[in-house]
């Protein structure tokens, strides 16, 4: 179980500061599938960091499983069982998507019939993928299937993934979805994901809407998804989140 | 061959070699030959010119042979200086293992200076490897200079692998290709230095035949307060193509210099040339902390895939 305490998180000092997160305090039940969504610039992608241990909260605590992992590295945690899927993966000269997924099993003599489930998953095939470099020759669709895998082949008690459909083609968002359907119903894995897609946020357990770095509304997918797809009104975007704030009270 | 721990770290070292290798062979220790094989096709003979060294002559057609020539200097105070002549017949295909290792337990210098020409006969394929390592617990500086000149022959290729990954102090390398009609050079070197080691690498390959080709990839990383100068040079003389490509990792307080050219001389040739000196990203870090490794662990991970 992730459970947030009071999570406040800012940045910059005096008139520079900026407030990210304002006081979210949040359960996540085991085996729940989570979607995060909200407009860009909302805290979710600080708040899913602040769990993985990337950035710091100013103020509050996370549990893990009744352990409080406020103070532990990125390491630590991962040993946990958290794992991160990034947005906009990094890219590494000399590490090939076998390398990676070998790491990431924590599995030294990982077989080429696992990293291929892996990279099926994500709409890759092991043959023409696995022994490639992990840099700029592969597109940033491609990288990013990459960087799910990773998270896939860790088999993590909580995956996190930011954005997971960002710059992936149709074909290979579908397969996506797919994924994580089964993943939810085949194994216990807890899954947090940021995502702005109907389809993500229609397999949710549990929409969370955060904006201005608040939890704003939080329901089933039945209830929430109404309310996101009812308030693109193309208007004023500041007058049109003020609304959205005022509903949603 | 192996007498002792030293020699076999050594060979072990620079050559894989764990026992007597297999096919021709010269052992060169401590400014002598300590044994030497040839066999039906690859013959290996004394220099006859003065100079110490040896003339390797592979007959042709001989594919498929091994030639280990590895150099180790087991003594402070030695310098080496030693020309090795390859004679490589037409359509042949053969791997030459070289390198050097010193280990200096004194406080006396210990340099190995290597000059090696390859005359490449017409469609004959040469993998050569040279593997440069330094060990001991010496105040005497380690030195290296090896000098790699190659001739390739109409539809030739050479595929060669330069790397120096520890101990040596400073080292000045320069490797002459010269490609003809057809003829493919690809180089690859990889290079780390440490503490105030320093490396200098001149680097020239000349496109002469058309449809000749050449590749350069060179990856390095420097550590604490080393510094490299990296002076990669494709000229492309007739209807070629030639990459350049060198990447380097900087870290603390060390210093790299890449001057990347590329001349052309006739229109026709196609030259690129890439450069890149950036320390590790900070994204890579957390990247690799994220599936379970510290951030020392990382970072030895990230240098270890860039530099092999």
């Amino acid at each position: 179980m992730l459970q947030l305490n009071h999570i406040s998180y800012s940045v910059g000092e005096g008139d520079d500061r900026s407030v990210i997160i304002h006081d979210i305090s949040l359960t996540v039940d085991e085996h729940r599938l989570v979607v995060l969504t909200g407009p860009n610039g909302g805290g979710k992608t600080s708040l899913a960091k602040i769990i993985m241990g990337l950035v710091r909260p100013t103020y509050g605590q996370i549990l893990w499983n009744g352990r409080d992992v406020t103070a532990m590295s990125i390491t630590e945690r991962a040993r946990l069982g958290i794992s991160y899927g990034f947005q906009q993966p990094p890219r590494f000269k000399g590490l090939t998507v076998r390398d990676l997924l070998t790491l990431a099993s924590g599995d030294k003599a990982l077989s080429k019939d696992l990293c291929c489930q892996y990279l099926t998953k994500v709409g890759l095939c092991a043959n023409d993928y696995l022994e490639r470099e992990v840099d700029a020759s592969l597109s940033g669709g491609e990288i990013k299937r990459i960087e799910i895998a990773t998270v896939l082949a860790r088999n993590s008690q909580l995956m996190i993934f930011d954005e997971p459909e960002a710059g992936i083609d149709l074909w290979s968002f579908a397969r996506l979805t797919e994924s994580f359907e089964q993943l939810h119903q085949n194994t216990d894995a807890t899954m947090l994901i940021i995502s702005h897609q109907e389809r993500i946020i229609s397999l949710a357990d549990e929409v969370i809407v955060i904006d201005g770095g608040r939890i704003v509304c939080r329901g089933t997918a039945a209830e929430v998804l109404p309310q996101i797809l009812g308030n693109t009104k193309g208007t004023c975007p500041v007058l049109a989140k003020e609304e959205w704030r005022n509903d949603t009270k | 061959m192996i007498q002792n721990e030293i020699d076999r770290e050594l060979l072990e070292k620079i050559a894989d070699l764990l026992d007597k290798p297999v096919g021709a062979f010269n052992i060169r220790k401590d400014c002598g030959c300590d044994s030497r094989e040839s066999t039906e096709h690859i013959q290996i003979k004394d220099r006859t010119d003065g100079h110490g060294g040896i003339d390797i002559f592979i007959a042709p057609g001989t594919k498929g042979e091994d030639c280990h020539i590895p150099v180790i200097i087991t003594k402070p105070g030695i310098s080496d200086t030693v020309y090795n002549d390859f004679y490589v017949g037409e359509d042949c295909d053969v791997n030459i293992v070289a390198g050097c290792g010193i280990h200096n337990c004194g406080g006396e210098e210990s340099r190995h200076d290597g000059v090696h020409t390859f005359h490449v006969g017409k469609h004959s394929h040469v993998r050569y490897t040279e593997k440069h390592y330094g060990t001991g617990d010496g105040t005497g500086e380690r030195i290296m200079n090896p000098e790699t000149v190659v001739f390739l022959d109409e539809g030739a290729s050479m595929t060669m692998e330069s790397v120096q990954i520890r101990g040596i102090d400073h080292t000045k390398r320069h490797t002459k290709i010269v490609c003809g009609k057809d003829a493919e050079a690809v180089i690859t070197e990889r290079l780390l230095t440490a503490g105030t080691q320093t490396a200098e690498s001149d680097m020239e390959i000349i496109l002469d035949g058309e449809g000749a080709k050449g590749r350069v990839i060179s990856r390095s990383v420097a550590q604490d307060s080393s510094s490299q100068v990296f002076y990669p040079s494709m000229v492309g003389n007739t209807p070629c193509f030639g990459h350049v490509q060198c990447d380097s990792i900087i870290m603390g307080d060390a210093k790299i210099s890449s001057v990347p050219a590329i001349t052309a001389n006739c229109t026709e040739a196609q030259l690129i040339h890439e450069a890149a000196i950036g320390k590790i990203a900070g994204e890579q870090l957390l990247k690799l902390e994220t599936l379970g490794l510290t951030e020392s662990e990382a970072e030895e991970y990230i240098l270890k895939g860039f530099l092999e």
